[in-house]
């Protein structure tokens, strides 16, 4: 679809085609509503379900059968009448639920009655030495590479990190032929004693058998060896992996190293959207405040799925659905809609195996907080030991380091540096990251060109307000 | 660094800097140098740094080239399309692509 065949106006538009949006735009446009759903991808199903529509993967036991339950989604976003837009960006959103998006470099404003933010997560920064080098990648990477294009690391590759990611993408990887040479596990061993309080709950979800059995196949393969301390080294490109814990420091030669420290929410468009958001000292990272329906501060705008809170592509579904009804209500009231209460119980299943998993897999402070001349800006290429710096001479707060050292001010706009940022001047000032706060996101949320703003349809009375 | 699975869809060629690269139907830009193991596709602005894909998921901008004549494209965002024109983006955008 071209940007000039869009309405200018619309019931709901669903921004991010995952588990949340989609289930979420089905279940809107079933109950009458008109639904348009936005996507920057080439194809729905966000990071779990990428490719699910046209993934060259054919042997379906690679990515497993919770990748395939993707399917049933996206049928059911396609028949359900929702108009599904693929290769839209989403630059904008404001409190008055004006969505600015870009489709083939051509932007448009909707005005939209009602709108979800499934934006999802993004894996959190791992800021080790040597991390921007090529030939280092996330681990959601080498998976998004696999899922979508059928592409298996060749040569020697190295995983690290912590989370249960990381240990789905080992067996994917095994199971497409890669060979991985080890797992460098950084989950702080004191971790279990405090996640063994939440073990009781955990055991009772859907993810305590899945979760160990891809532990048993994986590390029946490929040796795990508990790190404190990972590094990259090479000229130019990854060659050498150094990693070391109490017990001493090696060296392992590789082609690829793949990084994973867990995923947090991809907040900036919420963020630039006005929505209200506190830190979440579990997760350690900022999420949305969101009601019991994922309503956010600003009337009109839920944020659903892992946006609103980590919790997974399932429960992210429920979540999408039950935005999606407190939506159809408001817009529709005699519409006939599911029964919230069932869906509830399905996403408090669904989400109670999460605190052990918070817990267990949450990341070592040296991890968050690097120092010396680790890259913490990738984009501007800003050192922890510069930010540290400037915290000590004064700089309070995320914002004013922007002025100071420009971190978080490269194209991706703090994407990969905000968590990192915050946490190190919570620590220099004996603060805390809820104090500290996150960078302050104002639209455009991604690059969008001049040109492409100038092509946005323009209003008689518009022109007439500049021309004399 | 990544080999293919299998060889589903149809072959598409792009020029990267000039010099052809065999791609497939369904890659995105990123992955299809990633693909035809290009080590490096953008350097940064500051330091001249030489940088590859990193999340392959809209959200790092490490994969920033110059598609067609235009700047600073998220690589794993555009699907390849034949006769597709990729250059490596050396430093900042150039000014006017």
């Amino acid at each position: 679809m071209n940007a000039a065949d869009l309405p200018s106006s619309c019931d709901l538009v669903v921004i991010g085609g995952g588990p949340a949006g989609l289930a979420a735009a089905a279940l809107a446009a079933r109950a009458g509503v008109q639904t348009v759903l936005f996507d920057e991808n080439a194809g729905v199903g966000g990071q779990i379900y990428r490719g699910i529509t046209a993934t060259p993967v054919e042997d379906r036991a690679i990515l497993g059968a919770d990748y395939w339950a993707g399917v049933g989604l996206v049928d059911e976003a396609r028949a359900s009448g929702a108009v599904i837009v693929n290769g839209a960006i989403v630059w904008s959103l404001d409190p008055a639920r004006r969505v600015g998006v870009s489709i083939a470099g051509k932007a448009r404003l909707i005005q939209a009655r009602q709108v979800i933010v499934a934006t999802g997560s993004l894996e959190r920064p791992l800021p080790i030495p040597g991390w921007t080098l090529p030939g280092v990648m996330t681990a959601g990477a080498a998976q998004t590479a696999l899922k979508a294009q059928g592409l298996v690391p060749d040569g020697r590759t190295v995983m690290a990190g912590a989370g249960p990611l990381l240990w789905l993408l080992a067996a994917q990887l095994l199971r497409a032929g890669a060979k991985i040479e080890a797992i460098l596990d950084t989950a702080p061993r004191m971790n279990w004693l405090r996640a063994a309080w939440h073990l009781p709950d955990f055991a009772l979800s859907p993810y305590w058998s899945k979760g160990l059995a891809l532990l048993r196949e994986v590390k029946a393969k490929v040796p795990v060896i508990r790190v404190d301390r990972v590094e990259a080294h090479g000229r130019d490109r990854f060659a050498e992996v150094a990693f070391g814990s109490a017990s001493g420091e090696r060296r392992m030669k590789a082609d690829l190293l793949l990084l994973h420290h867990g995923v947090v929410p991809n907040v900036n468009l919420a963020l630039a959207a006005g929505v209200a958001h506190r830190w979440n000292g579990r997760q350690l990272c900022f999420e949305p405040v969101v009601d019991q329906d994922f309503g956010t501060s600003i009337p009109g705008i839920a944020v659903a799925g892992d946006g609103a809170g980590i919790a997974g592509g399932t429960a992210a579904a429920e979540r999408g659905r039950i935005a999606a009804i407190a939506a159809v209500a408001a817009l529709k009231p005699d519409a006939i809609l599911p029964q919230v209460q069932a869906i509830r119980q399905r996403l408090a299943r669904e989400e109670m195996g999460r605190a052990f998993l918070d817990v267990l897999y949450q990341p070592a402070p040296g991890h968050r907080r690097p120092v010396g001349d680790t890259i913490v800006c990738r984009c501007e290429e800003v050192t922890a030991r510069q930010v540290r710096d400037a915290a000590d001479l004064g700089c309070e707060g995320p914002n004013q380091m922007k002025a100071f050292l420009r971190c978080g001010m490269g194209p991706c706009q703090g994407r990969l540096c905000g968590l990192t940022v915050t946490e190190l001047i919570a620590e220099q000032r004996r603060s805390n990251p809820a104090e500290v706060g996150y960078y302050r996101l104002r639209p455009p949320v991604k690059p969008i060109s001049l040109a492409e703003l100038a092509s946005l349809p323009i209003s008689d009375a518009e022109r007439k307000a500049v021309e004399r | 660094m990544f080999k293919r699975l299998g060889s589903t869809g149809t072959e598409v060629m792009l020029k990267v800097d000039g010099k052809p690269v065999r791609a497939r139907s369904g890659d995105t830009v990123a992955a299809a140098l990633l693909a035809a193991g290009i080590d490096h596709c953008r350097t940064t602005p500051v330091t001249g740094a030489p940088r590859a894909p990193y999340c392959l998921m809209g959200v790092c901008f490490d994969c920033l080239v110059t598609i067609d004549g235009v700047g600073s494209r998220q690589g794993c965002l555009v699907p390849v399309r034949e006769g597709m024109a990729v250059e490596t983006q050396l430093g900042r955008r150039e000014a006017g692509r």
